[in-house]
């Protein structure tokens, strides 16, 4: 079912089903810090997300609303991001991923390491969201299927 | 019965007598005293939420004291996509 396959039930279902759970996956990274979960989890669940959505209404869907090249972006913006924050301690005379020393105007450096977790466990959820939909991409194109839509 | 397979016989025994030898001496499964959680483990517990004031303590761990690790996870993660990406998909000259 990776060309689009008519089913009023699935895709009816998948259309209520999506926006929770990419709101499950967003917060899931978010409250990494407070409660279970994390970067890795959130991620896989955005990128389970929207492979759901593939397989319901057919791969051209969503590489209209997410691109083959936003893809890979985002797989490699979220290293970017969180080589670039412990990278960014360094210039603030700290060490690398010291997130204590960044310059941001809170009272206690405390809370700027919580800020620096955060910001590491968005690069994380990003970059495992983006290698989940890239591989499950690969596969289908190995498997045959041509996508109408190409990456550029 | 050819000599090297009686000689990997041997060997498996041998080793699997060491290894159930071995298991005497480790700590029951959750011990507050294994070396495991004597080392550093107290000291995350009791001290990671005012260190970096994040209420889980396995997040700190993970993204704080031990960032390095997670970031060379995140690295082998993406690694893999690329890889994935190389072998499956067609090359467009």
């Amino acid at each position: 079912m990776i060309k689009r396959y008519d089913n009023l039930i699935i895709e009816f279902f998948c259309r209520i089903i999506a926006a929770p759970v990419f709101l499950f996956g967003v917060y899931i990274i978010f409250h990494g810090e407070a409660s279970p979960g994390g970067g890795f989890q959130g991620g896989v669940i955005l990128g389970a997300g929207y492979i759901m959505l593939a397989i319901a209404y057919g791969i051209d869907f969503t590489l209209k609303r997410l691109r083959e090249k936003v893809i890979l972006f985002l797989s490699c913006f979220g290293v970017f991001i969180y080589g670039g924050i412990g990278a960014a301690c360094i210039l603030w005379q700290g060490n690398f991923l010291d997130y204590g020393k960044l310059p941001l105007p809170l009272t206690h450096a405390n809370a700027i390491r919580g800020i620096g977790i955060m910001g590491v466990e968005i690069g994380v959820g990003l970059t495992v969201m983006g290698v989940m939909v890239s591989i499950y991409y690969d596969l289908i194109v190995a498997g045959g299927v041509q996508p109408e839509i190409k990456g550029e | 019965m050819k000599p090297l397979k009686l000689f990997a016989l041997i060997t498996v025994l041998v080793t699997g007598f060491l290894l159930m030898y071995g298991v005497n001496d480790m700590p029951n499964l959750g011990s507050n005293l294994s070396p495991a959680s004597m080392h550093v483990s107290p000291y995350y517990i009791q001290h990671s939420e005012e260190d970096t004031n994040a209420p889980n303590f396995v997040s700190a761990v993970l993204a704080d004291y031990r960032g390095f690790d997670t970031l060379f996870e995140t690295t082998v993660i993406f690694c893999a996509g690329m890889v994935c990406m190389m072998l499956l998909r067609e090359n467009k000259q």
